[in-house]
């Protein structure tokens, strides 16, 4: 017999009475909607991520641009920034995306209750790419951050893409005495702008 | 690998050691401000995870979903595993079983080989820990990275991690710093920790970027999917999974669970009771493998069908690996991981261990004072405390327990049995303890004294007190 029979075999015999699945709805009180942005902002900062409010994406637009007259390698992923780096692909190996400094993504929603953002893997280009860049920049639609997660598993549909990831604040350790440190393996610094326009 | 070599090299973390926990324990306590810092650290993250909780109103509503949503998937986890599989197959994962440790292993032995892997980077699973992977990779020639940082430190030091969340949490910034002067070249003497983990930033990169093949854990599989969730504060799962061309993620029989929704209340729940955060820096759902990618899930079972046929033992597998209980467990901080002798320590590795080997963890269900604070915070709800006390009948009966405690329990019974021997036992004890207080404050006749103050000795019992006092 094989393993997977073996394991499947005592599994039937060992597992007990079928016990019914509980309805995950439950009754809850949930913020007022006007609460809700100061929220996600409240609870990102104290994860170590920065938020900024803007109306208008040129106020982004201007920063990326200007954030590319240095030496850095700036990644823009999206058409109402400017200029999309259109090298950054699926197949792209780590060592040629190694060097990005600072990458500009959009992310689907936001939940208000951990600072978390979605990203599909569509809108990271390369699956790597909120990872391996030493900054992290999220455009988010104010408008689309919910409360809690359960509305934002309503929302989206994890087997839609190969990939995705709730993505909170910047990567981080405290794995020596304890002690806080942003910047561990993947990007050194989030920040999110929140677009209300 | 001869299984019976295997299984003598790699049942437990320290081969052929005979250490009960208590013996272990003693070392462990005998630097005593280190002993206070652990206990205090601990006890710190144990309050960041009260306050996260407190911040979700149906906290507890939470928990209960989350206790009847493992309940249910126990109970038809021949059906999910099923579906999952044909999920994760259709999605164009490879679905591998293994029914032990060495299976495991050679799965992915058999993996390195055929793709003639030289360069292996391996984020944290505690699996891969149970089953010894690193070992059994390192004897075949094959060098294996743990990418965590925690994990990354204890590996360079030869050491198992003592604590499932936190794996280096027995170390201090002086001990990290040596290690790293060492292996890594940094400066001798600076302990900064923001040195040490840019240090260890730096040297990983390197080996994500070469590296081949990546090896993770599994926080939770979905049955309605295919796909599966890793959780890491790091982002070293993620490094290592999309820059290699192979990924293999290993998970045990139990990690399933039903539907995508399922997510909601679980990751509400892990990262809070785990370290305090609202949820982990990145969430990770690996649904298809990339574009020229190939991915792997080695499913598990190492025992837990035998633990699922215990129906006082079965809801132990509902754990989702949090260390809740480690953080509160007034025994595991104040005698480390390490005592414990297993991959998984404190109070949930305790009943799980005996379950694997009865013989070799016979002493675990008995390094706890039974307080009940494990289960209190437990976040899917698991007795553990309750199964710690049915354990310690088990192995009593199958004669696994030491018989000086076995004669110690029955006298203490018969005493606690017996009101008037009872009191006559509690006069004595105070009459020595004022009058002869070196009897007592004896390391040798009283082991209790070993590491403790005895209390001053009352006048009179609570008995006589209240009786003399009530109106």
């Amino acid at each position: 017999m094989s393993s997977r029979d073996k394991i499947m075999t005592a599994i039937k015999a060992n597992q007990p009475a079928l016990l019914q699945l509980p309805d995950v709805q439950m009754e809850r009180q949930l913020p007022e909607p006007s609460a809700i942005l100061p929220q996600f902002v409240k609870t990102l900062e104290s994860i170590g991520g920065k938020a900024v409010v803007i109306n208008d994406v040129a106020g982004i637009r201007d920063t990326l641009e200007q954030s590319r007259n240095g030496q850095q390698y700036i990644v823009n992923t999206l058409p109402y920034l400017g200029t999309v780096n259109t090298e950054v692909i699926s197949g792209m190996h780590a060592g040629s995306l190694e060097p990005v400094f600072t990458a500009y993504i959009e992310a689907t929603l936001g939940v208000a209750e951990n600072g978390s953002v979605w990203l599909y893997e569509h809108q990271l280009k390369n699956r790597l790419l909120p990872f391996i860049c030493q900054h992290l920049v999220i455009c988010l639609h104010a408008h689309t951050i919910v409360p809690t997660m359960h509305e934002a598993y309503e929302k989206i549909d994890i087997a839609r893409e190969g990939y995705g990831v709730f993505l909170a604040g910047p990567s981080k350790t405290a794995d020596i005495e304890q002690s806080l440190v942003i910047g561990a393996h993947g990007a050194r610094s989030l920040l999110v702008y929140l677009i209300t326009g | 690998m001869d299984p019976k070599k295997f299984i003598t090299l790699y049942r437990t973390p320290n081969p052929g050691a005979t250490v009960s926990h208590s013996k272990a324990a003693e070392l462990f306590i005998q630097d005593e401000p280190r002993t206070d810092w652990h206990d205090e650290t601990l006890w710190f993250v144990r309050e960041k995870r009260d306050r996260a909780v407190q911040q979700v109103a149906e906290w507890e509503q939470l928990r209960e979903l989350a206790s009847q949503i493992k309940d249910h998937t126990l109970s038809n986890l021949h059906a999910y595993l099923t579906q999952f599989e044909q999920q994760a197959q259709a999605n164009g994962i490879k679905v591998h079983w293994a029914a032990d440790a060495l299976e495991h292993n050679n799965i992915i032995l058999q993996l390195i080989k055929e793709h003639q892997v030289q360069r292996v980077v391996k984020s944290k699973s505690m699996l891969t820990e149970e089953c010894h992977l690193n070992d059994f990779l390192i004897e075949q020639g094959v060098e294996v990275v743990d990418t965590d940082l925690g994990e990354r430190i204890v590996q360079l030091r030869q050491e198992a991690p003592s604590h499932i969340v936190l794996p280096a949490i027995h170390l201090k910034k002086q001990d990290v710093s040596e290690t790293f002067h060492q292996h890594l070249g940094t400066e001798k003497g600076n302990n900064d920790p923001q040195y040490l983990t840019e240090a260890a930033r730096l040297h990983l990169r390197d080996k994500f970027i070469q590296s081949q093949l990546a090896i993770t854990g599994v926080n939770f599989a979905i049955a309605e999917t295919g796909g599966f969730v890793v959780c890491t504060n790091e982002g070293n799962a993620d490094m290592g999974a999309h820059a290699a061309d192979i990924h293999i993620a290993c998970m045990g029989i139990e990690k399933i669970i039903p539907k995508a929704e399922h997510l909601g209340v679980f990751l509400r729940l892990l990262a809070r009771s785990a370290t305090g955060q609202p949820i982990t820096t990145y969430s990770s759902h690996f649904q298809r493998p990339r574009e020229g990618q190939e991915m792997h899930i080695v499913i598990v079972d190492n025992g837990r069908t035998k633990q699922l046929g215990r129906p006082d033992f079965r809801n132990s597998l509902k754990c989702i690996r949090c260390a809740a209980c480690f953080n509160t467990c007034p025994v595991y901080r104040r005698s480390g991981g390490h005592s414990y002798h297993t991959a998984i320590a404190g109070p949930i590795g305790s009943i799980l261990s005996p379950n694997l080997d009865m013989k070799a963890n016979a002493d675990l269900p008995f390094a706890s004072t039974l307080c009940g604070s494990c289960s209190n915070v437990c976040p899917v709800k698991i007795d553990i405390h309750v199964q710690l006390w049915k354990w310690r009948q088990v192995l009593t009966a199958e004669g696994y327990v030491p018989t000086g405690k076995k004669v110690a329990m029955k006298g203490m019974a018969f005493v606690l049995a017996h009101p008037a021997i009872y009191r006559l036992a509690g006069k004595m004890g105070r009459w020595v303890m004022r009058v002869m207080p070196f009897v007592t404050n004896n390391k040798t006749f009283n082991p209790w004294y070993k590491q403790r103050d005895m209390p001053a000795a009352p006048k009179q019992s609570f008995r006589d007190w209240y009786l003399k006092n009530k109106q």
